[in-house]
């Protein structure tokens, strides 16, 4: 483990040292290396924006507002973050004051409002018959995910998305959503926990029904 | 010490993320060889989270890359003609 994170820890100091070299390229006008700078988020910074608004044409436009409002910004980022963590930062601020707008209400991404209630117990089952990724191909089964995904509250999607789908550290999401690692393991593990109980009952064993319903559905491949 | 079920269910997702002390780690998996229950709440977890974090969950917008480049692009030549 220790092993692991030390070759972590060593590929992440190497981008970041690549990065500040074409940071400051860009700074000193090549100008057209930012879209090379910012290629490889390109899908991370969608899903984040998705993960909040929950609407493909305004997640769109939030990574793109995101992008442009980087660039322009480009001079302030200092490098005490990651540029993808400073990146990400950027489009969930813009992704949650697109969310207020929209939806006229003070959710309060930064704090926790919700401590009394919620019960996050997990859904209890005998056996589970391992769903290998190879079953994604149909339709019906990605649904189900983006579906359970959608029932999430946004604080809690926000951090299953950057934690479970872009595989951030702690502290890459902490600082991506401006709250602390305590606040994002309390999240994580309510979206975790809430994810189990909405599918296992759909997609576990006991329900065969639901992959045989795939399977009719798919016209009995 | 002994854990039951719930203690279990409360350190799932730090379980999952490595992140517990090595004694809780050994009294989690030795809850675990006994308690199939629990067995299949952290299976069901870890693989609807593999299922989560696959690239083909969710698909990107037809298209949005090219539009993501030229708008970032027509900002910069907008930026140059102004300054």
């Amino acid at each position: 483990m220790a092993d692991k994170d030390g070759k972590q820890a060593a590929i992440t100091a190497e981008i970041a040292a690549r990065e500040a070299a074409i940071i400051a390229r860009i700074l000193a006008g090549e100008r057209e290396l930012f879209h090379e700078l910012i290629r490889p988020y390109e899908r991370g910074l969608y899903l984040a924006a998705f993960s909040v608004v929950q609407h493909e044409a305004d997640a769109e436009d939030i990574a793109q507002d995101a992008v442009i409002k980087a660039y322009k910004g480009l001079k302030n980022f200092r490098g005490e973050a990651r540029f993808s963590t400073w990146l990400m930062a950027i489009t969930l601020n813009e992704a949650r004051s697109r969310w207020r707008k929209t939806n006229g209400e003070q959710l309060d991404f930064l704090s926790d409002g919700d401590d009394s209630g919620g019960d996050y117990t997990p859904s209890v089952l005998a056996d589970w018959r391992y769903i290998p990724s190879e079953e994604l191909e149909r339709k019906e089964l990605r649904q189900a995910l983006q579906q359970a995904i959608a029932k999430l509250s946004p604080e809690y999607r926000e951090v299953l998305i950057l934690r479970d789908v872009r595989g951030m550290s702690i502290a890459e999401t902490a600082e991506a959503t401006g709250v602390n690692e305590g606040l994002v393991k309390v999240r994580l593990f309510r979206a975790r926990i809430t994810m189990q109980k909405m599918l296992a009952p759909q997609l576990g064993p006991r329900q065969r029904g639901f992959m045989g319903w795939l399977t009719r559905k798919a016209g009995g491949r | 010490m002994t854990l039951n079920c719930k203690h279990v269910w409360a350190q799932i997702s730090s379980y999952i993320d490595g992140s517990v002390t090595p004694e809780m780690k050994q009294d989690i998996e030795r809850h675990l060889a006994h308690c199939r229950y629990c067995s299949a709440v952290l299976d069901s977890t870890r693989n609807i989270l593999v299922l989560v974090g696959d690239d083909r969950t969710f698909e990107l917008p037809v298209g949005y890359s090219k539009r993501l480049h030229d708008r970032l692009q027509a900002s910069m030549d907008s930026a140059d003609s102004t300054s």
